[in-house]
């Protein structure tokens, strides 16, 4: 998944596989959707996305990364993202579960895992991955 | 990148040393190349689980703490089985008797104690052993084991702790085991006459036989022992000899080094040696002229000199207080602090024969000095808490010795001993776990403390009432105070400050904003955690009203969108009914709205108001707008706040009633909502001591009377029910009023976050709260005047703001797709 859209800045690196391939290669495997501004997610924040398979959470980090998660606490189904964001991690606002915002996975000692998707932001706009089949 | 590492050595693969290693790797993973020399050839095991090895209870497997992979995995070099006997300081390197030379910039010195083996003729005849090591314990195994028939005797020298846990392991292997000790009662370190009578009589019970008030001349044997003599002439047989005599630290490798040594080796608050370079930890060090023989103490200087390696610089050690616990299985024993009372002491004493129960409490000015107990020691943890928190006993002390559960633990009442419960017994009501559960994770996890267990097993998690019992079963099961909480306890993972801490350095450096917080504290996080922040937000919020600006990010959820998060994701809207006084029209606008958004469930709450639950988070500002438009305001029934004033009928209506309880509750109310508070905060106002209002389960009651108002602080129903502390009666409404503004500012000011008023109280002392609300009239006023302004700025309605568009986006989706 990752190698080629790696790179962040608009006249970055083109590699050899170039952003063009890059893109034309995804469209193939990805459905990147606009979903809004990267303003519109508070910083150590998060906003939902109601998809017809549910809703996901869209994360923004005190560093501006963005990520996202199914809205779903691996626990009891609490929605992740009326949580606490600190670092890359949320804290689920029902039982105090801890989640790793890159991974979905809850942190020790707790086991379990929110799905999570693939998200982008281009020029201060955030574009969402949603697989047609899910 | 790739700068050069600094290289750690580190001498002494024991439990202090690598314990620094281990909170050195959490704080900063990469900074150190590590070697570690041991001279045991084992990997770091528990020293302390070395009793139920040999009582047969483990296997060494069980003890082991890191094995060999842990130390391939954290890229640590590790000479086992390798005495460093030479550190060159000039040229700052170690090296081994073999010639191994290894070249440090920070050199760690654990290397622990050594027994103390007496100057007497035969000391070093085969069969007289120390105890130490695991290599001591196989020795002993396997001398208990070659019996060709008849019953080996064992003697041990020393009754103390050690002494007494080697008689009985080698007792349990089938020996035949005598104690000889210098004074009058075994364990006289740590228990009184009376307690160490009851333990020797328990031992003896299980076939222990013991020499009191005598002394070892010399070793008797030619070859092997046979035998030992006492001062007095009388004579011993004896196949095994164990020097339990005590322990002097390790320090010949630091001395013939040059580095400062007393009776162990000098450090300061930071750990350190007179040697920049060199840092020291563990038993061979002397800190503040103390030494120490047991581990909690040291895990905290661990904690430190791992801190000063890491250059963050922030912690000092400064000494421990310690408790104790005998590892005998079926023998429970507890003692911490100074237990003999001096001539300004006072003594608390219960003796229970027929169960065979010893309690004693030293305390001087109302205070905790020491605890000794026998044969019931649930309640040790709790005590030797008290003791180190330094907490005002005088409000429980005619029910303190009978232990935490008379205080109205709920539901914990019969716990006598948790040695004695059996593995099906259930420890935490709130989260479903049994002690077998528990006991098999510590063992299974290699557990140390209380905040591990918590996050292992969920245990203590919640409420926290079964902390104790927690910290017994712990203590049982690894045997020592290892739940000790350092006596300064950090607010969160993010710090080491204290929660006082914090708010003096807000208060200190003038802080105001959480970014400027935590970089001038030095947070170890970026942006904290969900405990910290909360709290952080708070303190400064109520450090600078009207000037602090409110980090919604910061408040969980309920007090972000200002509405109750509900299992489903729903929330509940619960206007504010001044008082509990409502008429028909404001129920009949209440009727209209819950129609309109089709509320599925309406309920009178237990502070009298009323609860419309089930509303989508999108639909919360308009239902808000409308219930503005009906004149309502929120009632915070979601928040750190003031909750609700219940009012019985009083005077107006009931003839019973002394003064106009409703009256002067909405005046409360109207006077307190809006206020931002350490945890919620409940109050009532009864119009008679009939109490209907139920204000003697308050944060703040009144209860009215003919002559004027008694006020009552401190109370809560819920997990553990406690009734309210009588603070003062006064005769006006006025005083009622700036009373509460009082009472709640100190509160406010003084409490941790999520303290409710009851720990707070209890922490802090009743007779504290008194002098600052009652008899200091002055400061009465100042902390009322200061309740008065920060009200200024929390009055404004957080529901009509968002009705009119503030914060829009945290109640609509960002997008459909
Ligand atoms: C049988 C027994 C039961 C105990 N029970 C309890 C209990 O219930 N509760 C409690 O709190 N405490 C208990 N203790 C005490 C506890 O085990 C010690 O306080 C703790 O282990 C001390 O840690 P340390 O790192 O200072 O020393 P150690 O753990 O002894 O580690 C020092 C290490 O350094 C090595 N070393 C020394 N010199 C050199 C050198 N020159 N080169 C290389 N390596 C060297 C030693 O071989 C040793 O491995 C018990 C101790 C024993 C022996
Ligand atoms: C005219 C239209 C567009 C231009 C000129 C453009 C240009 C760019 C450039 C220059 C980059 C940076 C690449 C690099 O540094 O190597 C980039 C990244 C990206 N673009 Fe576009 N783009 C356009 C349209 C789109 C569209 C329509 C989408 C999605 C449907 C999209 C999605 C992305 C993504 C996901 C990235 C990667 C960002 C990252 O990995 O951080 N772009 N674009
Ligand atoms: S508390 Fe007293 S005044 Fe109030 S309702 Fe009850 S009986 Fe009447
Ligand atoms: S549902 Fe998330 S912690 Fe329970």
């Amino acid at each position: 998944m990752n190698g080629y859209l790696q790179v962040n800045s608009p006249f970055g690196k083109l590699r050899a596989n170039g952003l063009y391939a890059a893109m034309q290669k995804r469209k193939m495997r990805m459905n990147w959707t606009q979903i809004g501004n990267l303003e519109d997610i508070p910083r150590q924040g998060s906003r939902v996305v109601n998809t017809a398979a549910g809703e996901i959470a869209l994360f923004r980090s005190v560093d501006d990364q963005v990520f996202a998660l199914d809205n779903r606490c691996p626990h009891k189904g609490g929605p992740l993202s009326q949580g606490i964001v600190h670092g890359k991690r949320v804290t689920c606002p029902l039982h105090s579960w801890v989640i790793e915002l890159e991974s979905g996975n809850a942190v020790e000692p707790d086991v379990g895992c929110a799905h999570r998707h693939e998200v982008r932001v281009a020029h201060g706009v955030v574009f969402l991955e949603v697989r047609a089949e899910v | 990148m790739t700068k050069n590492k600094m290289r750690l050595v580190v001498i002494g693969n024991g439990m202090a040393g690598i314990r620094t290693i281990e909170e050195l790797l959490k704080m900063s993973p990469d900074e150190f190349d590590i070697t570690v020399f041991g001279a045991e050839p084992q990997p770091n095991y528990n020293r302390i689980l070395l009793s139920p090895v040999l009582s047969g209870e483990m296997k060494f497997q069980d003890t082991v703490l890191n094995d060999w992979s842990w130390y391939e995995e954290n890229n640590i070099t590790l000479h086992a089985g390798k005495v460093v006997n030479k550190i060159d300081r000039q040229r700052c390197m170690v090296e081994t008797a073999t010639g191994l030379a290894v070249p440090y910039d920070r050199l760690l010195i654990a290397t622990g104690s050594n027994p103390i083996m007496l100057p007497i003729p035969g000391i070093n005849l085969p069969g007289v052993l120390a105890y130490r090591s695991i290599d001591d314990v196989e020795k002993m195994l396997t001398a208990a084991r070659d019996n060709n028939g008849t019953k080996k005797r064992a003697v041990v020298i020393g009754g103390g702790l050690l002494g007494l846990e080697a008689a009985n392991g080698l007792s349990l292997q089938g020996m035949e085991v005598s104690v000889v000790h210098l004074c009058d009662w075994p364990m006289e370190r740590q228990l009184d006459q009376v307690g160490g009578g009851l333990l020797k009589k328990e031992l003896e019970k299980r076939g222990l036989k013991f020499y009191l008030s005598r002394q070892t001349e010399a070793i008797l044997g030619e070859t092997e022992v046979t035998g030992l003599r006492f001062k007095d002439g009388e004579e011993i047989p004896a196949d095994l000899v164990i020097m339990a005599a005590g322990i002097r630290p390790n320090i010949d490798l630091a001395k013939s080094a040059g580095i400062y040594c007393e009776r162990g080796i000098v450090v300061n608050d930071t750990m350190q040696t007179y040697d920049p370079k060199i840092y020291s930890v563990g038993e061979c060090v002397q800190h503040r002229k103390q030494t120490y023989g047991l581990v909690a103490p040291l895990f905290e200087q661990a904690k430190v000199a791992a801190n000063h390696l890491a250059e963050y610089g922030r912690m000092r050690y400064e000494g421990s207080s310690v408790s104790t616990k005998l590892k005998v299985t079926g023998i429970d024993l507890f003692s911490a602090g100074d237990f003999n009372p001096g001539p300004d002491d006072e003594e608390l004493l219960l003796q229970d024969a027929a169960r065979g129960v010893y309690k004693k409490l030293v305390l001087r000015d109302n205070k905790l000095r020491g605890a000794v107990m026998y044969g019931d020691t649930v309640d040790g943890p709790w005590y030797f808490q008290m003791m180190r928190d330094g907490t005002d006993i005088t409000e429980m002390r005619e029910h303190i010795l009978f232990g935490q559960a008379h205080l109205g633990d709920s539901g914990r009442g019969g716990a006598a001993s948790v040695a004695n419960m059996p593995d099906s017994a259930e420890i935490c009501g709130c989260n479903g776990v049994c002690k077998g559960a528990i006991v098999k994770t510590i063992l299974d996890k290699k557990l140390f403390t209380l905040e591990e267990v918590r996050a292992h097993t969920k245990a203590s998690s919640s409420c926290g009432s079964c902390t104790g019992l927690v910290e017994a079963i712990l203590a049982n099961t690894v045997g020592g105070d290892y739940s000790a909480k350092p006596s300064k306890k950090p607010m969160c993972s993010c710090t080491e400050l204290t929660h006082e801490e914090v708010r003096e350095a807000i208060a200190k450096h003038s802080l105001k904003s959480l970014p400027e917080l935590m970089q001038t504290l030095g947070w170890k996080t970026p942006d904290g955690c969900h405990s910290c922040r909360p709290a952080l937000n708070y303190y400064l919020l109520s450090a600078s009203p009207g000037e602090y600006q409110d980090d919604s990010r910061s408040r969980f959820i309920n007090e972000r969108v200002h509405a109750n998060i509900q299992k489903d994701g729903s929330y509940s809207v619960v206007p504010r009914i001044w008082g509990g006084v409502t008429s028909p029209s404001e129920l009949r606008a209440i009727a209209d709205i819950a129609e309109k958004y089709k509320v599925p469930t309406v309920k009178i709450t237990g502070g009298q108001r009323i609860d419309l639950l089930g509303v989508s988070k999108e639909n919360l500002p308009k239902m808000w707008g409308d219930l503005v438009k009906a004149g309502f305001v929120s009632g915070h029934a979601y928040g750190k706040s003031l909750r609700t004033v219940k009012t019985c009928v009083g005077s107006e209506w009931c003839r019973f009633g002394t003064q106009d309880s409703t009256g002067l509750g909405i005046k409360v109310e109207k006077m307190t909502w809006g206020s931002w508070t350490p945890h919620k905060f409940k109050i009532a106002v009864s119009g008679c001591p009939r109490n209907c209002a139920e204000a003697t389960i308050k944060d703040f009651g009144v209860v009215c009377v003919d002559s004027g108002y008694e006020i009552h602080v401190g109370g809560n129903g819920g997990i553990k029910v406690r009734v309210t502390d009588f603070l003062c009666k006064v005769a006006s409404e006025a005083e009622v009023l700036e009373y509460c503004g009082a009472f709640m500012q100190l509160y406010r000011e003084e409490a941790h976050y999520l303290d409710r008023t009851a720990p707070w109280i209890e922490r802090v002392g009743l007779a504290y709260v008194k002098q600052r609300v009652v008899e200091d009239a002055a400061g009465r006023a100042e902390l009322y005047a200061r309740f008065l302004e920060s009200q200024k700025y929390s009055q404004d309605d957080p529901w009509k703001e968002r009705a009119e568009g503030k914060d829009a986006h945290e109640y609509a989706a960002l997008a459909t797709i």
